[in-house]
């Protein structure tokens, strides 16, 4: 057998790989911000004073940690099927994905929360500011600016674990891959082709990220420091 | 057509939970020794030979697991290379987990304090011996917190095998669903499993880190 690679017959079909691209996209943005909003608020949650909120938010996150996300979307696949619910793939696969981003990302915000120093939010206090303004001006923001890099390799990381969903058949970019490949036998070519796809994406996800960042954190990009 | 869970189930699945830790171990030491090329590939004084492996991981960290896997199984006999679901799912975590311990392992290495670097030339050792002697067995102890977290890493994408039909406890946990079709109660069962592997590691990774916070205040003053 001769090795002959023939590209074409998959760049043909650029209109469904374009469509999966896209819907692994938007995956990947409900997750990160519907994930990214659970994850800060668990963090916050670790350090209530009440023991069973805490417990509560500790025992979602170990859970959630020491499981494959293969499995959690199958445990809520089927476990919402035989609750009665009937729900697209798409939208199981958004909720398995976001359910699992916010058990990663309130461990990176925690790291933040706890590197911000007492002394801090003493001064805050000693300004008079009130519960809420000290947790969003010297504690959440300020820790989120911290961990920042580390929050936007989780949710590229999350972009790339989309692909477990088509086993689901969510039709994201795998999915239409898989397709493609049953299609027209030319597996190998198919694979390299939604890598590259995966690869852009990832930079796409990493630029955006950095843009944002530069819009959000105006100080950090004043003094050139990442604090 | 469907009965009851049995002890042949759990058999089953505990078969499964073997191979998920057997593919977990080849994936630790390929990708450990891949990984441990690369850290030092990405620190070397060649220009080209950096780039190359820089390049190898960006590659790989943007692409799927998945995507490797079925490049490997699916991608490969077209070209005329067979490979079974375990070689197929052990050279893709190879892969994979090489790229991810490699960059892991480089930032220990330079993490190492300058003024030892600076010492050990200093005291005239060569490279060679300046990293066997000098920097891999101080790196060694920063690495350890991180590298028994990624290994949780490890055991939960040995899951992905699966789709390549290779039976670990993920696959398992398909087959016996499809003869019994209880779908909650027996992926709940493989989650508890995958928690019972993981769980432990991800307690030790946490305190190794503590100890090595604690080990690294008293030796720096600074």
């Amino acid at each position: 057998m001769t090795l002959q690679l023939d590209f074409g017959a998959v760049l043909e079909r650029w209109p469904s790989l374009l469509e999966g691209a896209l819907l692994t996209l938007q995956l990947a943005v409900i997750a990160t911000l519907v994930g990214g909003a659970i994850g800060g608020l668990a963090a916050v949650g670790r350090r209530s004073r009440s023991a069973a909120v805490s417990r509560l938010c500790e025992v979602y996150v170990e859970a959630i940690r020491n499981t494959p996300l293969l499995v959690q979307i199958f445990l809520v696949y089927f476990g919402l099927a035989s609750l009665g619910f009937r729900f697209s793939a798409f939208a199981v696969a958004a909720l398995a994905l976001t359910i699992n981003v916010g058990a990663y990302t309130s461990e990176i915000v925690r790291a933040g929360l706890d590197a911000i120093p007492r002394g801090q939010i003493e001064a805050a206090e000693g300004l008079a500011l009130s519960r809420a303004q000290i947790y969003r001006h010297v504690v959440l923001l300020p820790a989120i600016e911290r961990v920042y890099p580390a929050l936007t390799s989780q949710f590229v990381l999350l972009m790339l674990a989309s692909s477990v969903t088509s086993q689901i058949s969510a039709e994201e970019l795998t999915a239409v891959a898989n397709y493609i490949q049953s299609d027209t036998y030319r597996a190998f070519e198919t694979y390299i082709v939604v890598a590259v796809i995966y690869l852009v994406l990832s930079l796409v996800m990493r630029a955006g990220f950095w843009g944002l960042g530069l819009v959000l954190f105006p100080r950090r990009r004043r003094l050139g420091t990442p604090l | 057509m469907s009965g009851s869970l049995n002890l042949n189930h759990l058999l089953f699945l505990g078969q499964g939970a073997l191979w998920t830790v057997g593919l977990s171990l080849i994936a630790l030491l390929g990708g450990g020794l891949v990984g441990f090329l690369v850290a030092l590939c990405r620190i070397s004084p060649s220009r080209a030979v950096r780039v190359l492996s820089g390049a190898y991981v960006q590659l790989i960290q943007g692409t799927p697991l998945l995507v490797i896997m079925f490049l490997t199984y699916f991608g490969l006999p077209p070209l005329g290379i067979t490979v079974s679901p375990l070689a197929a799912a052990g050279a893709s975590l190879t892969i994979y987990v090489g790229a991810y311990l490699g960059e892991i392992w480089r930032g220990s290495i330079e993490s190492v304090p300058r003024p030892q670097w600076e010492a050990a030339e200093g005291l005239a050792l060569s490279r060679t011996q300046r990293m066997a002697k000098v920097i891999l067995p101080q790196a060694f102890r920063i690495a350890t917190p991180p590298t028994v977290g990624f290994m949780v890493q490890i055991v939960k994408n040995t899951s992905l095998a699966s789709v390549v039909g290779f039976v670990e406890l993920a696959r398992a946990g398909q087959i016996i669903n499809n003869s019994l079709f209880e779908p909650f109660l027996i992926y709940a069962i493989v989650a508890i499993v995958y928690f019972a592997l993981c769980f432990p590691l991800s307690r030790l990774s946490q305190r190794l880190e503590r100890r090595g916070a604690r080990g690294r205040t008293t030796l720096m003053p600074a």
